[in-house]
C-alpha cells in the first residue's frame, strides 16, 4: 500500500490518496511512516514541477493532499520527528509589494527540497528583514516582488544588509514574475536572479548543497 | 479640432490600423501603457490622481503632449477609482490612501470570494449569486444584500411580490441602497471625465488605444471569484463545473466589451491575460481550460467588427502555435516576456505583434541602453504588423528613457 499512496499522491489522485492514508492509519500503521511517504510523493511532484511536467494546479493539489493527510496523522504521533535540514533560507516579498503567489511556490519547493525556510510574508520593511537575517542566520536570502517599485525596495534591502555587516554572510537571490531580470539584478546588487521557482531551488542547491 | 490635429489624428489611427491589418504603415507605431507614470512625472502622488479627477486630467494630458506616443489610454476607468471604491468599501484592492502609502500603485488582494461549494448557485443564476453573495464580500458597504431574497423569486402578484420585498425595509439593506446611489453618482463622474479626456486628447490629435476592456472567462473566475489557489485546485477537483462556469461567463464578457465599444466608437478591446501564461498551467491544461472560451471571445469580438488586443503577460512562448488559431489581420497580441522572434515567426502572418522593450531597462537603464529596441524594429517590425511598446506598464520609469524609446521609434522606425 505504501507505493500505492506515493503513486496516488504524485499522480494527483486526491480521493484515492486520502482513502489509502486513512486505511493505513486505521490499520495501525506508523503515522511517521505515512508522513515519510507523503514527503516522498511531494518530492516527486516538486521534481516534476522543476522539469516542467507539472505546474501550479499540481503543486497546489499536492500541498492540499499533504495538509489533509498531515492533519489525520499528526494527532496519532507519539514522538516528535526531527527532519534533517540542509540549510537555511530567509524569504520575503519586499516593502511596498503584496504579491505572494510566486514567493509561496518558492517556499513550498524549498521546503520539499529539504531546506529550512523562514517566510516573512509580504510588504516587509527593510529593517525587519535585516533584523531577521541577523537572528535566523540563513545562508541564502530571497527577495520577491512583482512590481517595478520592488526594484528599489530590493536595492534598499541589500544596502541594509551591507550596512549591518551581513551582506557577505549570505547569498542573495531575487525573483518575481517576468519583471525581474539580469538588468534588475545588476541594479539591485544581488548575487543572482531566478526566472522561475525552479531556478530559485537550483540556486540554493548550488550555494548550500543538498 | 484644428486642422493639423485632425490630420495627425487620422494618420495615427491609420498607422495603428495598418499594423493591426498586417499592412506596412508609414512607420512602426509606438504605444505605451503609462500606468501611474504621469503622476510621478507631474510631481503628483498616485493617491492624488486616484482621488482628484482634475489633477489626473492635468497629469495625463501633460504626459501625452510631452511624450507624444501614437495613441493614449484613457486613465479614468482604471485609475480614478479612489472615491467610488472608498464609498463601496472595496475589498479586492489596496490602494494609495487606502491601505498603501500615497506613492504606490494599487495592488490586488487575492481571496476566495466564491467558495468551492457555491459553483451550483453561480451556475444556476450568476447575477443572483453575485448580488447576494459576491457583492457583499467584495463591497463591504453592500453587506446588507446578503439579506435579500433570491432575485429570481420575485415574479408576479402572487409569486414573490407580497413578501419578497420585505428585506428591502431592513436597516442594513437601506444603508446599502444609499451607498449604491452614491456609487451611481461616482460612476457618472468617472464617465463624464472619461469622455472629456477622450475629447481633449482628440482635439490634440491623439486617438485612444482602446475603447473597451474584456476579461478572459477563466481569469474572471480565477482572479475575482475563486482566487488563484481555488481555481488551480478546481482543475483537479471539479473540472466540469469550472469549464461550465467559464462558458457561463463568456457571454457576459462579450456583452460588456461590445456595449463599451459601441459607446466609445473605438474598435480596439484590451484583454489582459493572467493565468494562462507558461508556468501557470501545462499546454494541455491551457487547451482544455483556458483557450476554448478565450478563443470564442476573440472570434466573437472579431465577428462584431472589433479588434481584440490581448496583453499576454509573463512568458507565453509555449502557447504561440495554439493562439495562432484566429481570423487573420484582426487582432493585436502584446507580449511581456514571450520570445519575440518566435512570436513573429509563428504569428507574423496572423496577428499584429506588440511589445516588449524590457521594463527593467526603462526603469534602471540609460537612454543609450534603451536604443537596443532597434533590434525589435529590425526583426519583429520587418514589413509591418508590429507596434513598439515596453514589456509592461511604465510605473517607476525614467522619463528620459521613455522619451528615448518613443523618439527613437519615430526616427528609426520609418518603413
Amino acid at each position: 500500500m505504501s507505493q500505492e499512496l506515493v503513486d496516488a499522491m504524485a499522480g494527483m489522485k486526491e480521493k484515492e490518496a486520502l482513502g489509502l492514508a486513512k486505511d493505513m492509519l486505521d490499520g495501525g500503521q506508523d503515522p511517521l511512516k505515512i508522513l515519510d511517504l507523503c514527503r516522498e510523493a511531494v518530492e516527486i511532484v516538486g521534481k516534476r514541477f522543476e522539469e516542467g511536467k507539472y505546474f501550479l494546479p499540481e503543486l497546489m493539489t499536492a500541498g492540499e493532499m499533504l495538509k489533509q493527510i498531515s492533519d489525520m496523522a499528526k494527532p496519532l504521533i507519539q514522538t516528535e520527528q526531527k527532519v534533517e535540514r540542509s540549510g537555511k533560507v530567509l524569504i520575503d516579498t519586499v516593502e511596498g509589494d503584496i504579491h505572494d503567489i510566486g514567493k509561496d511556490i518558492v517556499v513550498f519547493l524549498l521546503d520539499v527540497n529539504g531546506f529550512e525556510v523562514h517566510d516573512l510574508g509580504v510588504d516587509v520593511p527593510v529593517s525587519t528583514f535585516v533584523e531577521k537575517t541577523r537572528e535566523f542566520q540563513p545562508q541564502v536570502v530571497g527577495l520577491s516582488g512583482l512590481l517595478t517599485l520592488a526594484f528599489d525596495s530590493m536595492k534598499k534591502t541589500v544596502e541594509g544588509l551591507s550596512q549591518a555587516g551581513l551582506r557577505d554572510k549570505v547569498k542573495d537571490m531575487i525573483g518575481g514574475g517576468k519583471v525581474i531580470d539580469d538588468e534588475v539584478r545588476n541594479y539591485v546588487g544581488e548575487d543572482a536572479y531566478g526566472r522561475d521557482a525552479a531556478a530559485a531551488i537550483n540556486l540554493c542547491k548550488q550555494w548550500i548543497g543538498g | 479640432m484644428k486642422e493639423d490635429a485632425t490630420e495627425l489624428y487620422r494618420q495615427r489611427e491609420k498607422r495603428v490600423n495598418d499594423a493591426i491589418a498586417l499592412r506596412t504603415p508609414d512607420r512602426v507605431p509606438i504605444e505605451v501603457l503609462f500606468g501611474f507614470f504621469p503622476a510621478e512625472y507631474s510631481g503628483m502622488t498616485a493617491e492624488e490622481v486616484m482621488y482628484d479627477p482634475e489633477k489626473m486630467m492635468q497629469a495625463y494630458m501633460k504626459t501625452l503632449l510631452e511624450f507624444q506616443p501614437d495613441m493614449m489610454q484613457n486613465p479614468y476607468g482604471s485609475r480614478f477609482l479612489g472615491p467610488i471604491l472608498e464609498a463601496l468599501d472595496f475589498k479586492q484592492l489596496k490602494w494609495p490612501g487606502h491601505g498603501l502609502p500615497s506613492n504606490l500603485p494599487y495592488q490586488f488582494v487575492e481571496g476566495e470570494y466564491m467558495k468551492a461549494d457555491e459553483y451550483d448557485h453561480f451556475l444556476l443564476d450568476p447575477s443572483d449569486f453575485m448580488m447576494r453573495r459576491y457583492w457583499p464580500r467584495i463591497f463591504g458597504s453592500l453587506k446588507g444584500f446578503e439579506k435579500l431574497a433570491p432575485i429570481h423569486s420575485i415574479i408576479s402578484y402572487g409569486t414573490g411580490t407580497p413578501f419578497g420585498f420585505a428585506p428591502f425595509a431592513l436597516p442594513e439593506v437601506i444603508e446599502a441602497l444609499d451607498i449604491i446611489k452614491k456609487a451611481g453618482r461616482e460612476s457618472i463622474r468617472i464617465a463624464t471625465y472619461s469622455r472629456a479626456f477622450t475629447e481633449k486628447a482628440k482635439d490634440a490629435g491623439f486617438p485612444m488605444q482602446y475603447g473597451s476592456v474584456a476579461k478572459v472567462p477563466f481569469d474572471t473566475l480565477g482572479d475575482f471569484f475563486r482566487g488563484t489557489k481555488g481555481i488551480m485546485l478546481d482543475m483537479y477537483r471539479r473540472p466540469e463545473k469550472l469549464i461550465k462556469a467559464c462558458e457561463k461567463m463568456l457571454p457576459f464578457m462579450f456583452e460588456s466589451a461590445v456595449n463599451a465599444a459601441k459607446v466609445s466608437g473605438n474598435p480596439r478591446v484590451f484583454i489582459p491575460i493572467h493565468k494562462g501564461v507558461d508556468g501557470f498551467m501545462s499546454p494541455s491544461q491551457f487547451k482544455k481550460f483556458y483557450w476554448p472560451t478565450l478563443r470564442e471571445l476573440l472570434v466573437a469580438l472579431i465577428n462584431e467588427g472589433l479588434n481584440p488586443c490581448p496583453l499576454w503577460e509573463g512568458d507565453c512562448t509555449s502557447r504561440l502555435e495554439v493562439i495562432k488559431d484566429i481570423p487573420v489581420g484582426k487582432a493585436c497580441y502584446a507580449f511581456e516576456a514571450t520570445d519575440m522572434m518566435k512570436a513573429k515567426e509563428i504569428l507574423g502572418d496572423t496577428v499584429c505583434i506588440r511589445g516588449n522593450v524590457p521594463i527593467s531597462l526603462i526603469v534602471t537603464g540609460t537612454p543609450e541602453s534603451v536604443r537596443a529596441c532597434k533590434k525589435l524594429i529590425d526583426t519583429v517590425g520587418k514589413d509591418g504588423g508590429y507596434i513598439l511598446d515596453s514589456s509592461t506598464g511604465l510605473d517607476s520609469a525614467k522619463p528620459e528613457n521613455v522619451k528615448t524609446m518613443i523618439e527613437f521609434t519615430k526616427e528609426y522606425g520609418i518603413y
